[in-house]
């Protein structure tokens, strides 16, 4: 009993914390707005370009993480989504001359029906099983795409090229910047979007589903609909993403679509943060940058060999050339050892045990564990483990 | 008829190397119940290193039995070194363990052997025998390669005691450690044995494919199929599975579709057995109570 009075007045406390830490995280947000905004003015149109791609791949991962990281089910196959996005574009400008703004939306809607209909049969695959079903997927779409049958439309491995846009209404920008304000426009409103879906009752069914889909069927959940319709909707996302990832690169091939992709969809997301909203900006960074700074270190590998040894011998010269990828899947491990919850999952703890040190004991600790409850729970554990 | 024949055969060879892949994959499945994506990488590992050996002078059948010495040791130390940290973690967290392992080691097969295709010897004369106008001898010789391997395996499984400590372990780990079995050896020793057949497959495979860093993603991925096919949590229906799906894949590829998407012929089985009949042909149903 004596717990229990001593916990009473901890109650208003940490209330008054949940408001502090939401303001808190308001003003975060404003100031990363505000940085994002500036962003382009500040550093070189190469760099632009560079994030204009963290800013697609951002909507691409927060679409596969409200599938795998919410819903509990593991695509590897999200790059064919990723590619039919961004083929509608590239085809719709190239060949019907549709405004590349214009071509977004219908990607999106595209990539929504086939990735409805392809969660039909995923209905009844459940984890693993579906992890191997989308990884055929995603190996065999560079392979569809290069398909004779189509070469009128997809140009067969030659690919399409996209005309860049320039800035419109005479905007003081460059085409860099000016692509870049716009995918940070779609970015906001899908994240604004995915956020309020995955808050809302949506949501919170979707993640009924994962955590105890025979409950959640219980409660009412039209399990099958609401499958099928997360995958649509990540489908969805990750096809606006691949739109955009057409205007802004300005090219499409089969070979840009490759398996990789779709691993490194997978490895943005775990690497970000499962079931977590920020995590999908952080699982962006780590997609775009984590293979450029291994290429970088791997290049200065015989300088560094010449600093510690004295000469660069004929190893280290070979590393270099070839060492990039070597290095990345070392790092990428490395991560999964520190940080098994991905980035939001380390922040998340690292703030908890912040507010542990500053509350009293146990319940501010339940309290914060409730407040993060999607997240805490980590993924459905691969669902239909025999 | 002489061309289905000759389809079917080579079909037969191919699955040979798919149904060892896919029993290599299923071993790892029901120990830990997790999908060695790097399965494939570490066979196309496995048989640089052949390269390597019979480059350097020795006789094709001591290269070949080093090379699965060597492969073993290799998984076996991947096990423990790797995979055993992240035992504890999230599904998906191994899942990026094994990409991260993928990605490893094809970069690293790509920078000691460059990426350009190389030829890879067939220990199998072009005139012996058991070749005639419907199957090449290198592909009679594989079928009998991978025939000995599955049937190797079999008998470790059902007549030895450490067989029957695995499948223990396998089952039940929980129980296997209180009767005294090393569990976490029997995994690692799980992870060798994989390692030592998708070796052998591999040195089969290269012969017909041709060896380069990436030969084994298209093999792994039919391998799937074939694991599916026959049910992944069943070591006999994955061979068969296997060969199955090499000579549906040889005929589609040779009167349907066309070899250009090939690949796609591997979706639609994987999709179609896990719509039709999830379990797999000779899989286990799965009944859970409410």
């Amino acid at each position: 009993m004596s717990t229990a009075s001593a916990a009473a007045p901890a109650v208003p406390k940490t209330l008054a914390e949940k408001s502090a830490v939401r303001s808190w995280r308001r003003a975060g947000l404003a100031a990363l707005l505000l940085a994002a905004v500036a962003m382009p003015f500040l550093v070189s149109g190469y760099h632009t370009f560079q994030l204009t791609i963290v800013l697609v791949y951002a909507i691409a991962l927060l679409g596969l993480n409200l599938l795998t990281g919410y819903n509990g089910q593991i695509s590897l196959g999200h790059g064919a989504f990723y590619a039919i996005g961004a083929y509608t574009t590239a085809i719709l400008t190239a060949q019907f001359d549709v405004p590349y703004w214009a071509t977004v939306p219908v990607a999106g809607v595209i990539c929504l029906a086939v990735g409805f209909l392809f969660g039909l049969p995923a209905l009844r695959l459940e984890g693993l099983y579906l992890a191997l079903a989308t990884f055929a997927l995603a190996l065999a779409t560079p392979q569809l795409l290069k398909f004779k049958a189509f070469d009128h439309w997809t140009g067969g491995s030659q690919g399409v090229l996209v005309e860049k846009p320039d800035a419109p209404w005479g905007l003081p920008l460059t085409g860099d910047q000016w692509l870049y304000f716009f995918c940070l426009a779609c970015a906001i409103a899908l994240f604004w979007a995915g956020a309020n879906l995955v808050r809302g009752r949506t949501g919170r069914a979707i993640v009924a589903i994962r955590d105890h889909p025979t409950a959640a069927e219980a409660m009412g959940v039209n399990i099958a609909l609401y499958k099928s319709m997360t995958f649509g909707v990540s489908a969805l996302y990750t096809g606006v993403a691949g739109a955009l990832s057409a205007v802004v690169t300005g090219f499409v091939a089969p070979d840009s679509f490759p398996l990789f992709l779709s691993l490194s969809f997978l490895v943005g997301v775990v690497a970000g943060g499962l079931a977590s909203i920020s995590g999908a900006v952080f699982g962006a960074v780590f997609i775009e940058f984590v293979p450029n700074l291994s290429d970088e270190f791997a290049r200065n590998i015989p300088y560094l060999a010449k600093w510690v040894l004295g000469y660069t011998p004929n190893v280290a010269e070979q590393a270099a050339t070839a060492s990039q990828w070597t290095i990345y899947g070392l790092v990428l491990i490395a991560f999964m050892y520190l940080m098994p919850t991905g980035v939001a999952g380390f922040v998340r703890v690292l703030s908890a045990a912040l507010a542990r040190r500053r509350g009293q004991g146990g319940l501010s600790r339940g309290n914060l564990n409730h407040r993060n409850w999607p997240g805490t729970t980590g993924p459905a554990n691969g669902g239909g483990n025999p | 008829m002489t061309a289905l024949l000759h389809q079917i055969f080579s079909g037969l060879a191919i699955g040979g190397i798919y149904a060892s892949v896919a029993l290599a994959l299923v071993m790892i499945y029901q120990a830990t119940h997790l999908v060695n994506f790097a399965q494939g990488e570490m066979a196309m590992f496995s048989t640089y290193i052949a390269s390597s050996l019979i480059g350097w002078g020795l006789p094709y059948w001591v290269a070949f039995g080093l090379t699965l010495a060597i492969s073993f040791a290799g998984g076996l130390a991947i096990q423990r070194i790797v995979v055993r940290p992240v035992q504890d973690a999230p599904v998906l967290s191994v899942v990026i363990v094994f990409i991260g392992l993928l990605v490893i080691i094809n970069s690293m097969a790509g920078a000691i052997y460059s990426y350009t295709i190389t030829p890879f010897p067939s220990p199998f004369p072009s005139n012996a025998w058991y070749g005639n106008s419907f199957i090449s001898p290198h592909e009679a010789g594989s079928i009998m390669v991978t025939m000995g391997v599955l049937a190797l395996v079999y008998v470790f499984f059902r007549f030895t005691p450490l067989g029957l400590a695995m499948r223990a372990v396998a089952q039940n780990p929980v129980s296997s450690r209180l009767v005294g079995i090393r569990v976490g050896w029997m995994l690692a020793l799980g992870w060798g044995l994989a390692a030592a057949i998708g070796a052998a497959a591999g040195m089969m495979a290269a012969p017909i494919f041709y060896l380069d860093p990436n030969m084994m993603g298209s093999i792994l991925l039919y391998s799937f199929a074939g694991a599916l096919l026959g049910g992944i949590d069943n070591p006999w229906g994955a061979v068969i599975g296997g060969f199955t799906v090499g000579v549906l894949e040889n005929i589609a590829g040779a009167y349907l579709v066309g070899t250009e998407i090939k690949l796609s012929v591997a979706l639609v089985i994987i999709v179609g057995v896990l719509v039709a009949k999830p379990s797999g042909l000779f899989g286990r149903r799965l009944v859970s109570r409410v």
